[in-house]
């Protein structure tokens, strides 16, 4: 019996542990020098409450082998795919990567609930208040899951952005046909398995729905939101069990996923509901003004490296095809060489620049840019006047004039890099496709921009390899 | 109704630690810099991996003849894993390299 007792207090001492370090593992994750510590202190603070619910939770018993072999396996399987996918992925494929870390927590909680939900009916004790508890973590989870997955399939490239006719219709009627469903299974007694799996079979389809006819620029967002949806999930499930440790970093990751969407939104200048249901690349919002077209001019590699090497200040715009291109290492050769001819360079970051909110800051911190060259938007924009030469390597929409000036187009609102105001625009572009929220660029048109086709780095490379013999 | 008044009275310490935890949640990244919102998503991310513990639990306290718990649970160990392991491994390989830069 003492055992017993000294065992769950340890337990119970172990979850307060853990709850502890994720919190400061969050607190630490906001400052820069901070950061990986607290990574790892939450980590560890996971690891203990793992091991301690596997030794203290129930009292061993020999004829549960093979549910502890299978904890084991599970464990080591977990482990070992994990750890491969994680230290095999590039860089820019990080952010599918975590929507596709965060599927698989949806996809946990789901199956929680499908065992508690079959547990009931063999005999728990029913009560509606636990039976509402399982459903919502069986709806939240898999809509995370089936989610998430899209979310990585459309960051893989692997799905393209549709749009259903009447998409929203059919999503409300999802929506209340899913909680009807629930409602029915809380309240009627009638724990029908068959009546689970249609519930379950609607959310997954949800979570599809839902996030199918979201466009790129949008995706950031969705990840997000998707974050803190598997944060509410795993919360219910500690709800569930009475367990502290997955409420509070359940709800800590729900309440602090909500906010950084909501950052993420105001980044965009765009409501919450605008992104959920005004769906940028959803095929009607395609270039209204695609009549007005001007002349689009090119620059040659040759000119390109004598505008730069005699400017004063020069400003990178970075984007997503800075990421694809690799490019991260040869932009920050560039820099140096510009650097040593006297050139003031820094780079604009745009908040929502690549696939993800600080994308591009993760990219170029990969290659050792000097931290304070960063500067943010609102700053970059002040200093847009007195700029001789702009860059915009790889980025489209974040540097779209039609966000300012343009009411009919669906980015209208957003704050964007004001290139225009600065002396001359140089675009590296591969060819003239459109960005990720499939909208026409008028940028490319403008009189002070000339275009420098060709891949990102190849178009760097032949930059720096012409600067050094000037 | 009635029920998910006890529901409440039974639970009302776990709902008051709710709710503080999402003032804490609020609270505790608001002050985050833009630079820092993909590896916070990302240790975020990680977090949310503690769903395993209810996988876990699960294992312990099925019957051993119960297979579809053991099988579900099972894969939800091997899911809560994926999440866990994955989610930290990712974030510090981000984190990597804000720390060269500080050198």
């Amino acid at each position: 019996m003492n055992t017993t007792i000294l065992g769950l207090s340890i337990l119970e001492l172990s979850y307060i542990v853990a709850s502890v370090t994720f919190i400061l593992g969050l607190k630490m994750l906001s400052s820069p020098d901070k950061a990986r510590k607290g990574n790892l202190i939450a980590g560890y603070g996971m690891g203990l409450a793992i091991a301690a619910t596997i030794l203290f939770k129930e009292e061993f018993s020999a004829d549960k082998w093979l549910n502890y072999s299978l904890i084991l396996a599970g464990l080591v399987i977990g482990t070992v795919i994990g750890m491969r996918m994680a230290i095999k992925v590039k860089m820019t494929a990080m952010p599918q990567m975590v929507s596709f870390f965060n599927g698989m927590g949806g996809a946990c909680a789901g199956v929680i609930s499908l065992v508690e939900f079959d547990h009931l009916r063999h005999g728990g004790e029913i009560s509606a208040g636990m039976l509402i508890v399982i459903l919502l973590g069986l709806i939240i989870g898999s809509v995370s899951f089936s989610g998430s997955m899209i979310a990585y399939g459309k960051l893989e490239g692997k799905i393209a952005d549709k749009a259903l006719p009447a998409g929203q219709i059919i999503n409300i009627g999802l929506l209340i046909a899913i909680f009807g469903l629930a409602g029915y299974l809380a309240f009627s007694g009638h724990l029908s398995m068959s009546l689970m799996y249609t519930l379950l079979i609607l959310s997954l389809l949800y979570g599809v729905l839902f996030v199918m006819p979201i466009g790129g620029a949008d995706m950031p967002v969705v990840i997000s939101l998707l974050n803190s949806f598997t944060g509410m999930a795993a919360a219910f499930g500690g709800f569930l069990y009475g367990n502290q440790a997955m409420l509070t970093g359940g709800i800590l990751v729900g309440s602090a996923g909500t906010i950084l969407t909501v950052l993420m939104c105001t980044a965009m200048n765009r409501s919450l509901t605008n992104v959920i249901i005004g769906s940028f690349g959803g095929g009607g919002a395609t270039s209204t003004k695609s009549g007005e077209q001007g002349t689009i001019k090119e620059i040659s590699v040759t000119d390109a490296a004598i505008l730069l090497a005699y400017a004063n200040k020069v400003s990178v715009v970075p984007g997503y095809g800075l990421a694809v291109a690799q490019a991260q290492h040869t932009v920050h050769n560039l820099e140096k060489i510009l650097e040593d001819k006297g050139v003031d360079l820094n780079y604009a970051i745009h908040p929502v620049a690549g696939r993800m909110p600080g994308h591009m800051n993760v990219l170029l911190a990969e290659a050792d840019v000097p931290y304070p060259k960063l500067l943010e938007m609102e700053d970059a924009n002040e200093d847009m006047a007195s700029t001789d030469v702009v860059l915009v390597i790889g980025a489209n929409d974040v540097v779209n004039p039609a966000a300012e000036n343009d009411p009919s187009s669906p980015i209208y609102g957003m704050p964007v890099v004001k290139v225009w105001n600065a002396k001359n625009i140089i675009v590296l572009k591969r060819s003239m496709g459109k960005g990720y929220a499939g909208i026409e660029n008028e940028l490319f048109f403008h009189p002070k921009n000339r275009m420098l086709f060709g891949d990102a780095k190849d178009s760097l490379e032949k930059l720096i390899a012409e600067l050094k013999n000037l | 109704m009635e029920e998910i008044l006890s529901l409440f009275y039974e639970n009302r310490e776990f709902i008051f630690l709710i709710i503080v935890s999402i003032f804490l949640g609020i609270e505790v990244i608001s002050n985050v810099p833009a630079v820092l919102h993909t590896p916070l998503m990302s240790g975020a991310n990680a977090i949310h991996g503690v769903v395993i513990i209810g996988s876990i639990i699960i294992m312990l306290q099925a019957d051993p003849s119960n297979y579809y718990a053991l099988i579900l649970g099972f894969l939800a160990v091997i899911l809560g894993t994926l999440n866990v392991v994955g989610g930290f491994v990712v974030t510090n390989r981000m984190l990597e390299m804000f720390k060269k830069k500080a050198k």
